[in-house]
């Protein structure tokens, strides 16, 4: 059964319908799972335990019957924090919002409710989705599979890790600036940002609201197509979800992989996501991997796209400004935390709570953005940021003229240890220079496994984008490279992360005196 | 670069904190204000592309006002609106006094 956790949705799907296995074992193999690895890996800020399986259960019932919702009926998924659950504490990894279970679940979280999948628990983040590496979640930070001693990315550091430790096959993220981007980049699984307007937001801890978008986190792009196509399409509590019918993203990327060729796509590298200050190890494996795509057929073509290098700036003058008028509602009145000496205003207990309420990073967004929306300030600051949004919508406009799909190295780096950048903002902000024109334009962006950097040994991820409306062809493109480079690698590159939380063997024979443990 | 680097004070950190209600502590302060004097310096990058010439843009896609039908729809109950609330009383939110005794 340990072999339970390591089926790809799509494989656990296939099993659970043909009656190979039930719901109830693969969420109990699931729970099993992360109790062993949690103390290591704290992906998790709560698990649903007894309610996971006693809703498993409930699937095997219905499918016995003959009325299992859809095909992923009895998957387990673990669902980002951010989104709100009405059987589960949602917190945003904030103090505020310690213990808050909301009375409504989110969108996402209710379609894949809907259609039998079972929630295993909820993810950790940064908090409030305000940072890169879950060291600004309130409850501690998650590690790395690959490695302990380094982040996960974030925010979504938590659905990244649980995936990449097999804790879960799917799970859900929100991706802001490079939110389910950057941690999918950093532990070798798959994250997908769709199209601004794809999914709805309803139910999703607002952080930015122009920016914000719920999308799929797997192992592989096949399983990200399968949740995307639940969570997606048209809400109409989402007041900017897009009405369109949306062509199935499992579908194409079953083709991608089953066709195995390129032939016909133009691929463009963006100059400005490529070169200084991008690790070796990155780079020479993000070349490698465009050699594959031309191998395959693919057009490769250089793009320019001269304002790219003014996103990062707009995006921390408009994200904070965003976020200081959505993080208003924290006000101690009407949920969450309230801290009262006695004999105060409400005033005075909203700035107090808030006080308390709120960590470092929290702090320091809202008030920037304050400062970016004030009187004499908005034009110089939030202003001109909104110009330069119109400068990356013309310059991706401009790019997919010329390609089907753009690529770049998903991050600059890989992985970073714990405390290299957490007292350092601007650093920190970095982390999402290749990530944050796709939301500033609202197009769609995936990022896959390509390898591993020689130099340390970490994952390294490829980010494809393309033009609104067109998630499709990530799944496309992405599908026919994963499974080029899986043919070339013999196993999927999760396969050689490290063992976490081994047990102790017996000893006896064929096992090693230190238990075998990295 | 004195100008920049003097650009938000103590006192603007201060004023801020206020009109965001966090009552930061006298140290938070401090330290905020060295901060985002850094991040302003940086973010300022966008001042050199934004000319008269270009349109802002405040949202990825192009939306013309949403408006659902006129009809009642599925709405939480007063019991789940409260479900969250610190204090509540008579089906109502309860908050500290409004106005402070000066006031």
């Amino acid at each position: 059964m340990t072999d339970l956790i390591r089926w790809t949705a799509a494989e656990l799907a296939e099993r659970l319908g043909a009656g190979d296995v039930s719901s109830v074992e693969a969420t109990r193999a699931h729970l099993d799972r992360i109790a062993e690895v949690e103390p290591d890996v704290h992906a998790f800020l709560h698990v649903a335990g007894e309610a996971a399986l006693t809703r498993a259960a409930e699937i095997d019932r219905l499918r016995a019957a003959g009325e299992a919702p859809s095909p992923l009926a009895g998957v387990p998924v673990a669902i980002k924090d951010v989104l709100c659950t009405s059987d589960m504490p949602s917190t945003a990894a904030s103090r505020i919002l310690e213990g808050w279970i909301p009375p409504y679940d989110a969108t996402p979280v209710a379609r894949l409710r809907a259609a039998g999948l079972v929630p295993l628990g909820k993810t950790n983040m940064d908090e409030f989705a305000m940072g890169s590496s879950t060291e600004y979640s309130a409850y501690g930070p998650t590690h790395n599979p690959w490695d302990l001693s380094r982040i996960p990315g974030g925010s979504g550091g938590g659905s990244a890790a649980a995936v990449s430790a097999f804790e879960a096959p799917v799970a859900l993220g929100s991706d802001t600036g490079g939110s389910i981007r950057q941690p999918a980049a950093v532990t070798g699984s798959v994250g997908v940002k769709p199209t601004y307007g794809g999914v709805s937001r309803y139910g999703a801890i607002a952080l930015a609201s122009s920016l914000d978008q719920v999308g799929p986190v797997s192992r592989t792009v096949l399983d990200a197509g399968l949740i995307h196509d639940v969570i997606g399409g048209y809400d109409p509590n989402d007041a900017t979800s897009l009405q369109q019918a949306w062509p199935s993203m499992a579908e194409a990327a079953r083709r991608g992989a089953a066709e195995g060729s390129l032939a016909g796509v133009r691929v463009g590298v963006v100059k400005e996501l490529n070169g200084d200050g991008f690790q070796e190890g990155v780079r020479s494996r993000f070349a490698e991997s465009l050699e594959r795509m031309a191998a395959a057929g693919a057009e490769i073509v250089e793009v320019a796209a001269p304002h790219f290098e003014y996103a990062i700036s707009a995006y921390y003058l408009i994200l904070p400004a965003e976020a200081s008028s959505n993080l208003a509602k924290y006000d101690a009145v009407r949920f969450g935390l309230r801290v009262d000496p006695g004999r105060s205003t409400t005033e005075q207990v909203m700035a107090l709570s808030r006080e308390r309420g709120f960590g470092p990073e929290v702090k320091r967004r809202v008030i920037l953005g304050t400062y970016a929306l004030s009187a004499g300030y908005y034009d110089a600051y939030y202003g001109s940021a909104q110009q330069v949004r119109t400068l990356v919508q013309r310059d991706f406009a401009a790019a997919f003229e010329q390609a089907d799909v753009l690529v770049s190295p998903s991050t600059p780096t890989t992985a970073f240890r714990f405390g290299e950048k957490v007292d350092d903002p601007l650093a920190m902000y970095l982390n999402d220079v290749t990530t944050i024109p796709a939301n500033l334009a609202g197009v769609p962006g995936m990022s896959l496994p390509i390898g591993l950097a020689p130099e340390d040994g970490l994952p390294v991820g490829l980010q494809i984008m393309a033009p609104v409306r067109e998630d499709a062809r990530l799944y496309r493109v992405g599908a026919t490279l994963e499974a080029l480079l899986e043919a070339e690698w013999g196993a999927p590159l999760l396969s050689r992360a490290p063992e976490l939380g081994r047990p102790v063997p017996v000893p006896g024979f064929g096992t090693e005196p230190d238990g075998g443990t990295r | 670069m004195p100008d920049a680097s003097l650009e938000i004070t103590v006192a603007d950190v201060q004023h801020l904190a206020g009109l965001a209600r966090i009552a930061l502590e006298p140290g938070e302060i401090e330290h905020l204000a060295g901060e985002l004097n850094q991040i302003v310096d940086s973010v300022r990058k966008v001042q050199e592309v934004a000319t008269p010439d270009v349109p802002a843009t405040s949202h990825p896609l192009p939306l013309v006002n949403v408006l659902r039908a006129d009809e009642v729809g599925a709405v939480l109950t007063q019991q789940q609106v409260l479900s969250g609330a610190p204090d509540q009383q008579d089906g109502r939110f309860r908050v500290p006094a409004i106005l402070g005794e000066e006031q």
